[in-house]
C-alpha cells in the first residue's frame, strides 16, 4: 500500500462534560503527521472520549480538532475518512471476512476487479491470506483482531484510530501483535491515535505518549522521557514501579532526611519535591564510599525479598523508615551473593538516577 | 432445581484393572445428571403430547368421516366443490399477509426507537406496549367496536372536526378487522424484533459509520440485515396466530369478512358437522406449514428462531 501523505491533528481546548464530571478538561493536542501516538491513562481519564471525539462519536462541549488544518469538529463520522479499530473489533458478523474488508471500499464506489485486488493485499498485509471467504465467528481473537486491522487500513485513511484493540488477547498474541501493529504502521504511514491502559503497551509502541488523567493530558513526551522523567508523582506511578522519598531545598542544596544529594539535574525552583528511585536504578554498594562517580548513598535494611522467576525485588526500609525497592537480574541457580533479609544494605544511586519529581500535577491550578 | 441430589460416587477399590478408578461411578454421575435434565422437560413434553399431537392425530381421523361414521373424503371432495370455501381460505391469509404487513410497517420503527432509547426508559415504554395483554381480548374488540363505528367516538369526532362529513366505514368490514387484529398482534411482533435489536452491537453502527457509510447506508447494510432474524421471528408469530383469529373478524367483520376460523365454528355449532370442521382444520394446517417450509427455503441462511446472531 502506497504510503500517501498523513494528516497532521491539532487539537484545541477539547472539552467534553457529563455532569460536573469533566471527561475531556480543555485539552490541547499536536499530533504530527505519521505520527504513532499513545493515549495513555486509567479508566476515566478521558483516553477514549478524545479518541471517540476524533472519530466523531461524541460531540464535545467546545473546542477545536483540525486534520491537516481542516476544521473537523462539527463533520458527521462518515465524512471524517478515518480508519478505526474498535476494542470488541467490531466486525460485522453477517458478512464474509473479504466482505468486511470490502465494506469501506464498496462504499467508495472502488470497481469489483480493485476491490478484490485490495482486499486480497490487505489480507496478505495481516498474513490472512486465504481467509477471504470464512465468517467472522469461525475466526480466533487474534484473526478477528487482524480482521479489524485490515478493514481500518484497507482505503487508506490518512488517520487511523485504535481503541484498546489488543486488551482482549492472551499476552503471547498481545506481544507479537504490539510488534506486527507498529510494523505495519511503519509500512502504510498512516497517523496513528492509540489508546491504552497497559503501560507497557503505551512505552513498546509509541513514538509519543500522552499521559492523560481527569480529562487532562498531564505529560506528552517520548517513553523513555516519560519512565526516565516523569512530569508528577502521578505518570511515575502510573508508568512503571517506583519509590518516593521526600526531599527538600536547603539553601540551593537538596536533602532527603539530612544528607545533601548529587543531583545531575536538579529543579530550577527550590521546595519539596520527591525523589523517584525506579527499582532498577539503584544498586548494592558493598565498598566503602569512593569518589569516583558521584553517588549518592542510602543506608538500610532489608526487609524482603520476593523471587519473580526472572528478578528479585528486594525491598529495603532506609534508616528514617522509608521504604524503597529494587530489583536485580536473577542470575541462573543459586542465588549466592542476594542480601539476606534484616541484613543492613547499602543502596547507590548514581546522580543521573537521581531524579527530582513535582509531588503532584500542581503545575496548573 | 435438579431435585435429584447426585450422591457421591461411591468408591470403588483403588487399583482397579486398567487405572479407571471411578471411571463407572463417574459414568453414572453424568448419566443420572442428563436424566435429572430430561425430568425437567418432561412435564412440558407431556402437555405438548395430550394437548397438541394427540388432538392434531384425532383430527385428522375425524375428518376422514363422513356424517354417517363411514371412511371417506367427502368432507374434502365439498371445500373443492363449493367455491366459497376457496374464498374463505383467501380470506384468511389475506387478512394475515395485511395484518402482518401493517404490524411491520407499525412494529419496525417503534421496536428501533425503543432499542435505541435507554435501558430504563425502553422498559418503561415496553410495559406500555404490553398493556394490551392486561386486557381481555373480548373486551378490546368491543371498545374497538364502540370506537369505529358510524356514531362511535372516532367518526363523530372527524366529523365534528370537519376532517370527514360522511361517517367513516371503520367497522363491520375488512378494514375493522384489520385495526382490531393489528392492536392485539402487534406486541407479538415487538417484542422479539425489540430482542433483536437490542442485541446488535452498536459498536457495528459506528463501525459502519466510521467507514464512510451515511446513517441510512449504515442502517441498509448493518442494522437491517442484522434484525431480519428478529423480524422474522415476530412476523412468523403474528402470521400464524392471524390465521387462527376468531373473534376479531366476528365482531370487527360484521360478517363480512369470513376466517377458516369461522367456517369451522359455522359448522360445528350450526350443522354439527365434526367432520367438515375437521378437514379444515387439517387443510388450513397443511396449508401453513407448507407456506412455513417455503419461507423456510426462500430464507436459508437466515436463522429465523434464534434471534439477533451477534
Amino acid at each position: 500500500m502506497a504510503s500517501s501523505t498523513a494528516f497532521d491533528i491539532r487539537i484545541r481546548q477539547l472539552t467534553k462534560a457529563y455532569g460536573p464530571i469533566r471527561a475531556l478538561d480543555g485539552i490541547d493536542l499536536d499530533i504530527r503527521a505519521g505520527e504513532f501516538l499513545t493515549l495513555l491513562g486509567p479508566s476515566g481519564s478521558g483516553k477514549t472520549t478524545l479518541l471517540m471525539a476524533l472519530a466523531g462519536f461524541l460531540r464535545p462541549d467546545c473546542g477545536s480538532i483540525q486534520f491537516a488544518g481542516r476544521e473537523v469538529v462539527r463533520l458527521q463520522p462518515h465524512k471524517r475518512d478515518i480508519g478505526m479499530v474498535f476494542q470488541n473489533y467490531a466486525l460485522f458478523p453477517h458478512m464474509s471476512v473479504a466482505a468486511n474488508i470490502a465494506y469501506p471500499l464498496r462504499l467508495r464506489h472502488v470497481d469489483a476487479a480493485e476491490i478484490a485486488r485490495r482486499v486480497e493485499a490487505a489480507l496478505a498485509m495481516v498474513q490472512l491470506s486465504g481467509y477471504g471467504e470464512r465468517r467472522i465467528d469461525q475466526l480466533s481473537g487474534g484473526q478477528r483482531q487482524r480482521v479489524a486491522l485490515a478493514r481500518a487500513i484497507v482505503f487508506e485513511p490518512k488517520i487511523v484510530l485504535m481503541d484498546e484493540p489488543l486488551s482482549a488477547l492472551d499476552k503471547q498474541l498481545r506481544d507479537r501483535m504490539q510488534i506486527e501493529i507498529r510494523q505495519l504502521h511503519e509500512r502504510i504511514g498512516s497517523t496513528t491515535v492509540y489508546v491504552t491502559h497497559d503501560q507497557r503497551e503505551a512505552l513498546t509502541m509509541s513514538d509519543r505518549v500522552a499521559v492523560l488523567n481527569g480529562g487532562r493530558i498531564v505529560q506528552l513526551d517520548t517513553p523513555q522521557a516519560i519512565y526516565e522523567r516523569p512530569a508528577c508523582r502521578f505518570v511515575a506511578e502510573f508508568i512503571g514501579e517506583s519509590s518516593f522519598l521526600p526531599v527538600e531545598a536547603i539553601d540551593g542544596v537538596w536533602h532527603h532526611a539530612g544528607r545533601a544529594l548529587t543531583i545531575a539535574q536538579p529543579p530550577e525552583r527550590d521546595g519539596r519535591r520527591l525523589l523517584m528511585i525506579r527499582p532498577e536504578w539503584p544498586f548494592v554498594l558493598t565498598g566503602p564510599p569512593s569518589d569516583d562517580r558521584p553517588t549518592n548513598r542510602f543506608e538500610g535494611r532489608v526487609a524482603n525479598l520476593i523471587y519473580q522467576g526472572d528478578t528479585v525485588l528486594i525491598q529495603v526500609v532506609l534508616a528514617d523508615g522509608s521504604p524503597v525497592q529494587l530489583r536485580q537480574v536473577a542470575r541462573g541457580h543459586g542465588s549466592g551473593d542476594l542480601p539476606a533479609p534484616g541484613a543492613a544494605i547499602v543502596l547507590g544511586l548514581t546522580a543521573a538516577d537521581t531524579v527530582l519529581i513535582a509531588e503532584d500535577d500542581g503545575e496548573r491550578p | 432445581m435438579s431435585g435429584s441430589a447426585t450422591g457421591a460416587a461411591r468408591p470403588s477399590p483403588i487399583g482397579a484393572p486398567g487405572g479407571d478408578l471411578h471411571a463407572a461411578a463417574l459414568r453414572r454421575d453424568d448419566r443420572r445428571e442428563r436424566l435429572a435434565l430430561f425430568g425437567l422437560a418432561l412435564p412440558a413434553l407431556l402437555l405438548v403430547t395430550v394437548t397438541m399431537a394427540l388432538p392434531t392425530a384425532w383430527l385428522f381421523w375425524l375428518s376422514l368421516l363422513a356424517d354417517d361414521g363411514t371412511l371417506s373424503l367427502v368432507n374434502y371432495a365439498r371445500m373443492i366443490e363449493q367455491p366459497s370455501y376457496g374464498r374463505t381460505f383467501l380470506t384468511t391469509f389475506e387478512v394475515g399477509f395485511l395484518t402482518t404487513g401493517l404490524c411491520i410497517l407499525i412494529g419496525y420503527p417503534l421496536a428501533y426507537t425503543l432499542s435505541q432509547l435507554p435501558q430504563r426508559t425502553a422498559n418503561l415504554c415496553m410495559i406500555a406496549v404490553l398493556l394490551p395483554f392486561w386486557t381481555s381480548l373480548l373486551v378490546r374488540t368491543y371498545a374497538w367496536l364502540v370506537l369505529l363505528q358510524r356514531t362511535g367516538l372516532i367518526n363523530s369526532w372527524g366529523m365534528a372536526l370537519g376532517l370527514w362529513t360522511e361517517p367513516l366505514p371503520l367497522v363491520h368490514n375488512l378494514a375493522g378487522t384489520l385495526i382490531g387484529m393489528v392492536h392485539v398482534l402487534l406486541p407479538y411482533l415487538v417484542l422479539p424484533l425489540y430482542g433483536a435489536m437490542r442485541a446488535i452491537d452498536r459498536d457495528l453502527i459506528r463501525a459502519a459509520s466510521n467507514l464512510g457509510a451515511s446513517p441510512a447506508q449504515a442502517f441498509r447494510t448493518v442494522f437491517l440485515p442484522l434484525s431480519l432474524p428478529g423480524l422474522a421471528a415476530g412476523a412468523l408469530i403474528v402470521f400464524i396466530l392471524c390465521l387462527g383469529f376468531y373473534v376479531t373478524p366476528v365482531i370487527l367483520g360484521g360478517g363480512k369478512v369470513t376466517m377458516v376460523s369461522n367456517r369451522i365454528a359455522d359448522d360445528i355449532d350450526v350443522f354439527f358437522n365434526w367432520g367438515a370442521a375437521s378437514a379444515l382444520g387439517v387443510v388450513l394446517l397443511v396449508l401453513t406449514l407448507s407456506l412455513l417450509w417455503l419461507t423456510g427455503r426462500l430464507a436459508r441462511g437466515v436463522n429465523l428462531f434464534g434471534g439477533g446472531h451477534v
